[in-house]
C-alpha cells in the first residue's frame, strides 16, 4: 500500500533510481572506467572533454570521469558510514535517556548538551586535525559531530512513547526493559529514523566537501566529489570543466537525496515538520 | 522578564567556559605547532620561541594563564600576525562579517517569505513548482558551487561584480547571495507549509467571507500567522550563517572573522582561534536567547521564566 503511494511520487522514484545508478557505478567502478583514478599523464593534462577522456583530464592528466566515479565511492561511503554511526550512537543514547529518565537522562543529556554547544563544523574541523586526513579521521570526525541531533530526536520520541498504553501494558506483563526498548518501542519509530537517515547522508557528504574545500579533506591521490570540486574551483577560470562535472554530479546527488527524503517523509512520518539541517 | 534574561545570561557562562576549555585542549591534541616550517629550526631557537610563547609549559598551565588573561579582557597576540593583539584582529574583522551576515539575513527573510507565500498562494501551479524547485536546489548546493556559478557568470562572464575581495558595496553582492541562498530556501519551504496550514483555518474563511481581496487575505492574514514556525529556525540559521561565513569568506577572500578563523586553525594560531571561538560562542548563545524572547512577543501565550519545555 505504502509502496504504491511511493511510486506515485515521480520525483522521489526518479531520485531513488538516480541514487541507485550512482551507487552501482561506484561499486563497479573498475568495470565502468577505462582509466585508473590515479594514473598521471603529463602529456595529456588539462584536456577538455572529448572522445577518449569523456570529462577531460585534470592538472596531472588524470581522467576526470574515473576520478568522479571513484570519488562517488568515497563520498557515498562517507555519507552512509557517518550517518549510520550517528544513527546508532544517537538512537542508543536517546533511547536510554528517554526511556529510563531520571539520573540516566540527566547524565546523558549533559553529554549531549556539551556536544550541542559546539558548532558541529568546528568540532569536525578540530577532530579532523587530531585524527588526521585519512578515512577513519573523516568518518569519526563527521560522525561524532552529527550524532547529537539524532539523540535528541529519539529521546523526545521515547519520552512520549513511555507513557503510552502499549508500553505500560508490556511493562505490566513483566517484559524486560531491553525488550521493551528494542522490540516494542523502536519498531514504531523506524519511520522517523529512516527519514533522518536521508537527511543525514547528504548533510555528511556536504560537510565532507566543505572540509575538503578548506584543505582538510582526503589526501591525494584519493578523491571525493568534495576534493574534486575544490580542485576545480581553483582552476575554474581557465578550465571550467574541472568544476562543472564534479559540481553537477554533486548537485544532482544532493537534489536526489532531498527529493527522496521529502517523499519518504510524506510517507513514513507525515506529522513531522521539516527538519533544519 | 528581566529576571529571566538575567538568569539565562548567567546560565550561559558555564556553557561558554566549557566550549572554550574543550576547544583549547582539542586544539592542542592536534599534531603540528604554530611555528613549524619546512626547515627545522635549530634547537636553541626553537626553545627560545617556545619559551617566549609559553609553549614549553604543560598545556593545563598554558590554559590557566590564557583563561586568566582572557577574563581580564586580554586575548594575547596572534602568533601568525606577529605583534597584533587578537582583540584588534577581531575588532577589524567582525564588522565585515556582521555586514555580510546582516545583508544575508535581510535577503533570506524577505525573499524566503516572499517565495514561500507566493508558492502557497499559487499552490500546485507552475509558479509553486518552480519556487519549490528553487528552494530544494538552494539546500542541495554546497556554497562554493553557488559561488563558482556566480563568479563564472556574473563576474567573469558579464563583469557586473568583482569576483573577490572586499572593496565597496558591489563586492558585497555575490557573497551575500551565496550566504543567503540556503537559509532563503529553508525559510521559503517553511513559509509555504505553514501558509497552507493557515489557509485552511477558520479565520481565513471569515476573512474571505467578509469580501476581502485574495491578495490581502494571503499576505496580511495568513502570512502574519505563519511567522511563528519560522521563528524556530532563526537560531539554527544564525548558526548556519556563522559557519557559512567560514567558507564564503574563504572563497571570496573577504577579510572577515570567518576567514581568520579558518586560517588560524590551519596555522595553529592558538590565541586567534580561541578569541574567535569566544566571539562565535557569544553570538550563538545570544541568538538562542533572542529567539526565546521573540517567541514571547509573537505568541503571548508563551510565558518567560515559567517552566517550559
Amino acid at each position: 500500500m505504502k509502496f504504491k503511494k511511493f511510486l506515485k511520487n515521480r520525483l522521489a522514484v526518479l531520485s531513488l533510481a538516480f541514487l541507485v545508478l550512482i551507487s552501482l557505478l561506484a561499486i563497479f567502478a573498475p568495470y565502468v572506467t577505462h582509466f585508473s583514478y590515479q594514473d598521471q599523464n603529463i602529456l595529456q593534462r588539462l584536456e577538455p572533454p572529448g572522445a577518449i577522456h569523456w570529462m577531460g583530464t585534470d592538472t596531472l592528466g588524470r581522467d576526470l570521469y574515473s576520478r568522479i566515479i571513484y570519488g562517488a565511492r568515497m563520498s557515498l561511503a562517507v555519507g552512509i558510514v557517518t550517518a549510520l554511526f550517528a544513527l546508532t550512537v544517537g538512537t542508543l543514547v536517546g533511547a536510554a535517556a528517554g526511556y529510563f529518565g531520571g539520573w540516566v537522562d540527566q547524565v546523558l543529556m549533559r553529554v549531549v548538551d556539551v556536544f550541542f554547544i559546539f558548532p558541529s563544523l568546528l568540532l569536525a574541523i578540530l577532530l579532523m586535525l587530531i585524527l588526521g586526513r585519512g578515512f577513519t579521521g573523516i568518518f569519526l570526525a563527521l560522525g561524532i559531530a552529527a550524532w547529537v541531533t539524532q539523540a535528541r530526536l529519539v529521546r523526545a520520541q521515547f519520552l512520549q512513547a513511555r507513557e503510552l498504553p502499549y508500553v505500560e501494558a508490556a511493562r505490566a506483563l513483566g517484559v524486560s526493559h531491553l525488550s521493551i526498548i528494542f522490540r516494542h518501542i523502536l519498531p514504531n519509530l523506524w519511520g522517523p529514523i529512516i527519514v533522518s537517515l536521508t537527511v543525514q547522508i547528504p548533510a555528511s557528504i556536504m560537510a565532507e566537501s566543505f572540509l575538503s574545500f578548506i584543505g582538510l579533506g582526503l589526501q591525494p591521490p584519493f578523491s571525493s566529489w568534495g576534493t574534486l570540486a575544490a580542485e576545480g574551483f581553483r582552476a575554474m577560470r581557465s578550465y571550467p570543466h574541472l568544476i562543472i562535472f564534479p559540481g553537477v554530479v554533486l548537485f544532482l546527488a544532493m537534489l536526489a537525496f532531498n527529493y527522496l527524503g521529502d517523499g519518504l517523509r510524506d510517507l513514513l512520518d507525515p506529522k513531522s515538520k521539516q527538519a533544519f539541517q | 522578564m528581566i529576571t529571566y534574561l538575567f538568569k539565562q545570561t548567567l546560565g550561559a557562562i558555564p556553557t561558554l567556559a566549557l566550549l572554550l576549555t574543550l576547544t583549547f585542549f582539542l586544539l592542542r591534541l592536534a599534531p603540528g605547532g604554530p611555528f613549524d616550517s619546512e626547515r627545522a629550526w635549530p634547537p636553541e631557537i626553537k626553545a627560545n620561541i617556545d619559551r617566549q610563547y609559553e609553549l614549553d609549559r604543560p598545556v593545563y598551565v598554558q590554559f590557566g594563564h590564557w583563561a586568566g588573561s582572557a577574563v581580564r579582557g586580554d586575548f594575547r597576540e596572534s602568533f601568525q600576525y606577529t605583534g597584533i593583539p587578537v582583540s584588534q584582529l577581531i575588532k577589524d574583522s567582525l564588522p565585515v562579517s556582521m555586514t555580510l551576515g546582516f545583508w544575508a539575513v535581510i535577503a533570506s527573510v524577505i525573499f524566503g517569505l516572499g517565495l514561500g507565500a507566493i508558492a502557497a498562494w499559487k499552490q500546485n501551479t507552475w509558479i509553486d513548482g518552480s519556487a519549490m524547485f528553487l528552494a530544494i536546489a538552494g539546500v542541495s548546493l554546497p556554497s562554493y558551487l553557488v559561488a563558482s556559478v556566480l563568479i563564472l557568470s556574473l563576474s567573469l562572464g558579464l563583469g557586473w561584480f568583482p569576483p573577490a575581495l572586499w572593496e565597496g558595496p558591489s563586492s558585497l553582492v555575490l557573497p551575500v547571495i551565496t550566504l543567503a541562498l540556503r537559509p532563503l530556501a529553508i525559510i521559503a519551504r517553511l513559509t509555504r507549509a505553514s501558509m497552507l496550514e493557515a489557509m485552511n483555518s477558520d479565520y481565513i474563511r471569515t476573512a474571505f467571507s467578509k469580501g476581502l481581496s485574495e491578495r490581502s487575505v494571503v499576505f496580511k492574514h495568513a502570512l502574519k500567522n505563519s511567522l511563528i514556525p519560522i521563528l524556530t529556525v532563526v537560531g539554527p540559521i544564525t548558526a548556519y550563517l556563522v559557519t557559512g561565513s567560514f567558507l564564503v569568506e574563504t572563497v571570496f577572500q573577504i577579510p572577515g572573522i570567518g576567514k581568520f578563523f579558518v586560517e588560524g586553525i590551519l596555522n595553529r594560531d592558538y590565541p586567534l582561534v580561541m578569541g574567535v571561538t569566544l566571539v562565535y560562542g557569544v553570538i550563538l548563545i545570544a541568538a538562542n536567547l533572542g529567539v526565546d524572547l521573540l517567541y514571547g512577543i509573537v505568541d503571548p501565550r508563551i510565558r518567560m521564566g515559567e517552566k517550559s519545555a
